[in-house]
């Protein structure tokens, strides 16, 4: 079963590539480092949320969620360096979805991102991103990626799914698991 | 959906109608150059009417609180008026609520400046 994307429009930013293994369909594109990803991908996630059976609300959460992964990517990874790719994939287990989005950055370490709710910084014109994906998402987390670059993985329960993960990568509401390759 | 800003006077305050989405990309680039055009033509008694914006990401956060500083760093005051829900919500979570001012109905807004 593929997802229902133009990959036509879609190839013009990168490569597509769709398979269904088991219960988890599986979908990955490549996006060019440059501001357009970021509407793309948001709208690529927001018509999947939407097929998946989530509410408005949750669609909304979703959205902006990728949109800041792919921000972050966009701008702290890659430095808006075009020669940079944006990794975007997601999982649709019969549990959640899950998003990955990787950078070919140098990475970085998630305890040392500033908090954007200290008196200090509540005046600060960036670094909220990381803040609002932890807000709206399930299961948050950032690994290192093969690439060497940060890996933004985060996952929100299906409509009617059950509360607790099942498929053991998450814990303490903010942790899914790292990327298991496409 | 493109952000559109439209100026207009209320006595000594400068009302700016915003529609659209102010995000990443143009919308953020429009709001900054629009403050600063107001700025520098001294109008800096700002109330922002967010009545038609219902999204803002966090480059928008991150105009609005540069926004704000500009303004107050000439003497004035930016303000914000007729929030929608998630505009709202975006603006309690990030606790900007302590920082900006925020109004539901303009006479009152304005009044506030006086």
């Amino acid at each position: 079963m593929c997802y229902p994307y133009n990959a036509a429009k879609i190839g013009h930013f990168g490569v597509l590539t769709s398979r269904m293994a088991e219960d988890t369909k599986h979908l990955e594109v490549t996006l060019e480092t440059q501001v357009e990803s970021v509407n793309l991908a948001e709208e690529m996630c927001l018509r999947l949320a939407e097929a998946a059976g989530f509410g408005e609300d949750e669609c909304y959460r979703i959205g902006m969620s990728v949109r800041e992964g792919v921000i972050n990517a966009f701008h702290y990874g890659n430095k808006e360096k075009p020669e940079k790719k944006i990794h975007l994939a997601i999982d649709l287990t019969p549990e959640k979805m899950i998003i990955h989005v990787t950078d070919e950055g140098a990475g970085f370490i998630l305890k040392d991102v500033p908090d954007p709710l200290a008196e200090e910084n509540l005046l600060s014109t960036s670094g909220r991103g990381i803040f609002l994906m932890r807000a709206f998402m399930d299961e948050f987390d950032v690994v290192k990626a093969e690439t060497g670059g940060a890996e933004i993985v985060m996952s929100k329960r299906l409509p009617g799914a059950g509360s607790a993960p099942s498929n053991g990568s998450g814990s303490g509401g903010h942790h899914a698991g790292p990327h298991q390759g496409a | 959906m493109a952000l559109h800003l439209t100026p207009r006077d209320s006595g000594l305050i400068t009302v700016v109608d915003a529609s659209g989405r102010i995000t990443l990309g143009d919308g953020s680039a429009m709001l900054r150059k629009t403050i600063r055009q107001l700025v520098d033509e001294a109008r800096t008694n700002i109330l922002l009417n967010l009545a038609d914006v219902d999204y803002i990401d966090s480059s928008g956060i991150g105009e609005l609180v540069s926004a704000y500083t500009a303004v107050r760093s000439k003497g004035g005051e930016l303000k914000l008026l007729h929030l929608t829900k998630k505009v709202h919500d975006l603006l309690q979570i990030t606790k900007l609520f302590t920082v900006f001012e925020v109004f539901s109905d303009e006479p009152s807004a304005i009044r506030s400046f006086q």
